[in-house]
């Protein structure tokens, strides 16, 4: 299936773009995205403990199961306000 | 009409926030916003720019305004935060609380900016003499209670 990745600040840019299009096995979650994003962009690595995720714009957790067409997010510490 | 939260690349209207949420049973307005500042941990910042995850922020935006309400139900309040390029003395974030007395709507007001600092994808590019960083502050966890009872405290003073 195919997943949508938007990336913000920093992560965007590491990874040089704000949004990448992956193809993932089916029920992949948000951490299976994570991890081979790491793989691509081996600086995302330190993200690993401060990082959020949102899937199609609401907030979610690393366990959450995709589906096809899915926007996962992944955002760096904020620095709103 | 202006909705009571949201996101804007303009001039945020503080003024304009306020009438959004006075009424006559408001004894108390309060208004505070968010200016670039011209330095920041020793260097000497040029200009800021704001990236949000648009969709998102509002939903957290709209977030603090209901966790607000039913922490004081008397208060109306109002949260706008600006995106894109700001000079040094530009507002980057307006919010306008208003109640019958002022306690409520002085709280209220310090709870929503700490919570925009918790929970609302938006992140600042700094630009200072010298080069620029991406600001990383917290987080964004909205279900962590630890954070909400921090901003809830430091609310109340």
């Amino acid at each position: 299936m195919r997943v949508t990745v938007r990336l913000f600040a920093r992560l965007r840019d590491l990874a040089g773009q704000g949004e990448l299009v992956r193809e993932v096995p089916p029920a992949s979650t948000v951490a299976a995205v994570w991890d081979d994003l790491v793989s691509e962009f081996p600086a995302f690595a330190a993200y690993a403990s401060s990082l959020s995720c949102a899937v199609n714009a609401e907030y979610a957790r690393f366990p959450t199961p995709l589906a096809d067409g899915d926007e996962i997010a992944f955002l760096p510490p904020v620095s709103g306000g | 009409m202006t909705p009571r939260t949201g996101l804007t690349e303009h001039a945020l209207d503080v003024a304009g926030l306020a009438r959004l949420v006075e009424g006559p049973a408001h004894g108390a307005v309060v208004t505070f916003v968010g200016l670039v500042r011209d330095h920041n941990q020793g260097r000497r910042v040029t200009h800021l720019v704001y990236e949000a995850y648009e969709p998102l922020a509002v939903k957290a935006l709209d977030r603090i305004v209901t966790e607000a309400a039913a922490q004081w139900p008397s208060v109306q309040l109002a949260v706008h935060h600006r995106t894109g390029r700001m000079a040094i003395g530009e507002a980057s974030v307006a919010i306008a609380a208003a109640s019958p007395h002022r306690a409520d709507a002085f709280a209220a007001s310090r709870y929503a900016i700490e919570r925009i600092k918790q929970i609302v994808p938006i992140w600042k590019h700094e630009f200072f003499e010298g080069g620029d960083a991406w600001i990383e502050g917290a987080t964004a966890d909205p279900e962590n209670a630890d954070a909400r009872e921090q901003a809830l405290r430091t609310a109340c003073g």
